[in-house]
């Protein structure tokens, strides 16, 4: 369970810059919740992101995951316990480095000095099989060489080969192409449904916010401003939604990739 | 220059390459694997002399090589720890560390800034007398770099394929993504740093004691010229995993060796090869850079051309 109580963010405090992105925000995640989290550019999704996995450290609040009070925990600390995909595929892998000493690296537990064996190596294989990429094939091969989507999806597999307690996933199908999207989109759920994973995903997508998961919260200005599930949520449309935010924040959704794609 | 020049001219330039290419992998480590420019590889070079002459003297000739690497350690450490845990710029880090082993190396060497060894029992000395008679008695420097070099080579090519190694890798490529492995990148950078300049300390240990004497600027712009000696392996070995790329490594301190010294012989002078190392650095990194622009200056330069006859048709 993550538990997130009152955690506030001002980047570039007493300047002219100064921008609350994070206001006095809480949140309780259960297990096996998978949320589904949208709102405008700049309403503070991928923020909270940060602020749960440690790129920075919040102004105030605390973040307890699983009874651990992360609050405060180094981010590659926090690591071990939570797994994260970004928009950009780049970042999840190392380019230079094959994809078999990738997977090596974040699968863990051979030891500092411990080398890829035979039966890690079987391992990864079956588990690349499963993207029905043909990767099993390429195992000695750059990373660099795969595209955006196959990049994702051995990120992927990199950040669940050990299932972590929470799976943060930020827009990670937005800078593939609609077929790899689709794709990487549905072993994602593969995964945390097989996994049984915790996981809060952002899009950009209402239709699939509302299809996707068991939860969705809708954010504005550091804040979440709807948190809906149930039947509630099975019956809404992505009309609803659009007139829920106008309702409570005042205005329109201004988000242009949000009104594309509804 | 004749033919039978080459023999020992081939010899030097293998020996000087050997020593040197120590100090190449260790940037190896360093500059390609972690990304880190250590500019204090001169004044680690020098201390590695130092330690190891003064071990020497004073009658240890094994010891004083372990001891050399061990200063090494201490000095990747100090760099690292500065640039990881103080918030200095590693490029900073790296200068500052290398003013100091100025003042710390002529201490070493107990107020003076020159050491002889002509006296001293070294690993070269030992070795000669052993040979002496034999058909590889003039080789004896030859054996003592090649076997480092060759022990040096091989540990690199188990190590990088440790985890701790792939994380070294992996932290010049992608912090974030060792971050995300629960590594800490400030960890891999420190160990990175410690076993690159474990090798520079010995480079310049084994330096020094072949040629029986130690000057405080033995190491003296020794960064430039592994580099330079390093891009040369690296444009050499363009394919090819780790250990052939660190083995492309010594075989650019070697060419570069032998350049240099081919060069003497045609009376360049001696004080020349700093400026050569400089050159080749600036060509080997710049190279790829100006590759990019030629094919935009030229399609600019076909553009004006069209412009022009279109200005003068109108």
């Amino acid at each position: 369970m993550l538990k997130i109580s009152n955690i506030s963010k001002t980047f570039n405090p007493q300047t002219v810059n100064a921008k609350l992105a994070l206001d006095d925000l809480s949140l309780t995640v259960n297990d096996g919740d998978f949320i589904t989290i949208i709102g405008a550019n700049g309403a503070g999704k991928s923020t909270l992101f940060n602020a749960i996995a440690g790129s920075f450290y919040t102004d105030s609040g605390r973040i307890v995951l699983n009874d651990t009070d992360i609050t405060l925990m180094p981010e590659h600390e926090r690591a071990s316990m939570i797994g994260r995909l970004f928009q950009d595929p780049m970042r999840g892998t190392a380019a230079g480095m094959t994809i078999e000493e990738n997977l090596t690296l974040a699968a863990g537990g051979t030891g500092w000095f411990g080398q890829i064996n035979r039966s890690k190596k079987k391992e990864f294989k079956e588990i690349l099989s499963r993207l029905n990429m043909g990767l099993e094939d390429r195992m000695k091969q750059p990373m660099g060489l795969l595209s955006g989507g196959q990049r994702q999806a051995v990120t992927l597999l990199m950040a669940t080969i050990n299932p972590p307690d929470l799976l943060l996933l930020d827009e990670h199908t937005a800078a593939l192409d609609p077929a790899a999207a689709a794709n990487v989109l549905e072993i994602t759920e593969d995964i945390v449904a097989r996994d049984k994973l915790t996981c809060l995903m952002i899009t950009h997508n209402m239709q699939s916010a509302l299809k996707q998961g068991n939860r969705t919260i809708m954010m504005d200005r550091g804040r979440i401003i709807l948190d809906v599930s149930g039947s509630e949520r099975d019956a809404m449309t992505v009309e609803d939604l659009l007139e829920k935010f106008k309702e409570i924040s005042g205005r329109d959704l201004d988000n242009d990739r949000m009104l594309l794609t509804k | 220059m004749n033919l039978a020049d080459m023999g020992p001219l081939l010899q030097t330039a293998l020996e000087l390459g050997l020593f040197g290419s120590l100090t190449v992998l260790a940037l190896y480590l360093s500059y390609t694997m972690l990304n880190v420019c250590d500019l204090s590889t001169d004044g680690c070079f020098t201390m590695g002399a130092c330690v190891g002459a003064a071990v020497a003297i004073s009658g240890h000739p094994f010891l004083s090589i372990i001891a050399a690497m061990l200063a090494g350690v201490i000095s990747g450490f100090i760099v690292a720890f500065l640039q990881t845990k103080m918030g200095i710029e590693s490029l900073l880090a790296g200068i500052i560390v290398n003013t100091a082993w100025y003042s710390v190396n002529v201490a070493i060497m107990g107020n003076k800034s020159l050491l002889n060894m002509n006296k001293t029992a070294t690993v070269f000395t030992l070795l000669k007398e052993k040979l002496q008679g034999t058909a590889f008695a003039g080789q004896y420097k030859l054996i003592i770099a090649f076997l480092a070099v060759a022990i040096v080579v091989l540990f690199l090519s188990f190590f990088l394929k440790t985890r701790l190694g792939l994380a070294i890798r992996a932290t010049g490529n992608n912090p974030d993504m060792v971050r995300s492995s629960s590594i800490n990148p400030a960890f891999t950078t420190i160990v990175g740093l410690c076993v690159a300049n474990a090798f520079t300390g010995l480079s310049g240990c084994l330096m020094a004691q072949s040629q029986k004497s130690v000057n405080i600027d033995i190491g003296q712009g020794m960064v430039t010229v592994a580099l330079a000696s390093l891009l040369i392996g690296q444009v050499m070995f363009v394919k090819g995993g780790i250990t052939v790329k660190a083995i492309g490594a010594v075989v650019g301190a070697f060419i570069f060796r032998l350049v240099y010294t081919i060069a003497l012989r045609f009376n360049m002078p001696a004080y020349m090869l700093k400026l050569v190392s400089a050159v080749i650095v600036i060509i080997a990194i710049s190279g790829p850079y100006f590759k990019k622009k030629i094919p935009l200056a030229v399609r600019k330069h076909n553009l004006k051309k069209i412009n022009r006859k279109e200005d003068a048709n109108a």
